[in-house]
C-alpha cells in the first residue's frame, strides 16, 4: 500500500498502467486526439495552400 | 455514449467502433465516387472530371492513414502490439502503398492531360484491387486477429441490445459527410489554382 502511494507520488506510471486503467477507456481518447489532429493537421495544410493563392492573386 | 463494457480483453474500447471503422466507410466512399469520376473523364475528358478524382483519392488516403493509426493503437492495448502479420492488416497496408504511388505518379507528370488521362487509368486498375486487398482476401484468409475477416466474427454478433449500432450508424454518416465535405473543399481549391495558371 505504502509502495504504490510513493509510486504514485513520484508520478512513475508507466504508459502501460496509464491505459490499461479504469478499463482501457484513455484508449478511446488517444484515438479521438489522433483523429483530431490529423484533420486539423490536413485543414491547416489546405489554409496553407488557400494562402498561397490568394498571394498570387495578390500580386497578379 | 451507451455501449457494453465487458467484450473480454476490449473492455471500454468497444467504442473506437464509432471512430476507427468509420474512417475506412469513409475512405472506401471516397475511393467510390473517385473511381466513378475516372470513368467519367475518360468518356468525357474534361479537366474538371480528373480533378474531382484526383481530389477525393487525396482526402480518403487522409482518412486511410487515421483507419490505420487508430487501428495500430487500439492492437497496442488489446492485442498487445503495433502490428501483427495478419492479412487485414497487412492488405490495408500494401493497399495505401498502391495509392501512394498514384500520389507520386500524378505530381510527377507535367502536362495536364497527360496526367488526367494516366491516371483516370491507373485509378481503373487500382481500385478494383485496392477491394481485393482490403475486404476480399482478409476474408479469405485462415485465421486473423482483427474482427470480421478470416475465422473471426464481426461485432455485430456481440451487439446484443443493439445498443452500439444506434450510435455507430450515426457515426457513420457523420463521417461520411465529412469526408465528402473536406474532399469537395479540396476540388474546389485546386480547381481555382488550375484555372488561375491556365490564364
Amino acid at each position: 500500500m505504502l509502495f504504490s502511494l510513493s509510486s504514485l507520488a513520484e508520478n512513475s506510471m508507466s504508459l502501460d498502467e496509464f491505459f490499461y486503467q479504469n478499463q482501457k477507456i484513455y484508449v478511446v481518447v488517444a484515438i479521438l486526439l489522433i483523429i483530431f489532429l490529423l484533420i486539423v493537421g490536413y485543414l491547416i495544410r489546405l489554409d496553407r495552400k488557400i494562402s498561397k493563392l490568394e498571394k498570387n492573386q495578390n500580386e497578379a | 455514449m451507451p455501449a457494453p463494457d465487458d467484450i473480454g480483453i476490449l473492455a471500454k474500447t468497444i467504442r473506437n467502433l464509432y471512430y476507427h471503422v468509420p474512417m475506412w466507410f469513409t475512405m472506401i466512399i471516397l475511393l467510390t465516387t473517385s473511381y466513378v469520376y475516372s470513368i467519367k473523364y475518360l468518356s468525357k475528358g474534361d479537366l474538371r472530371l480528373d480533378n474531382l478524382s484526383g481530389s477525393f483519392i487525396k482526402v480518403s488516403m487522409v482518412f486511410g492513414l487515421m483507419g490505420l493509426v487508430t487501428g495500430s493503437f487500439w492492437a497496442r492495448f488489446t492485442w498487445g502490439t503495433w502490428w501483427v502479420e495478419d492479412a487485414k492488416l497487412n492488405g490495408a497496408a500494401i493497399g495505401m502503398l498502391i495509392y501512394l504511388a498514384y500520389y507520386i505518379l500524378r505530381n510527377s507528370l507535367e502536362d495536364d492531360v497527360q496526367r488526367a488521362k494516366i491516371s483516370a487509368v491507373y485509378n481503373l486498375f487500382a481500385f478494383p484491387i485496392y477491394i481485393v486487398l482490403i475486404i476480399i482476401y482478409p476474408r479469405m484468409a485462415e485465421t486473423s486477429l482483427h474482427p470480421a475477416s478470416g475465422d473471426t466474427i464481426g461485432f455485430s454478433s456481440l451487439d446484443l441490445d443493439n445498443n452500439l449500432r444506434k450510435v455507430f450508424y450515426l457515426a457513420s454518416i457523420g463521417w461520411i459527410l465529412l469526408g465528402v465535405w473536406i474532399a469537395t473543399l479540396k476540388y474546389r481549391l485546386t480547381e481555382i489554382k488550375r484555372k488561375y495558371e491556365e490564364i
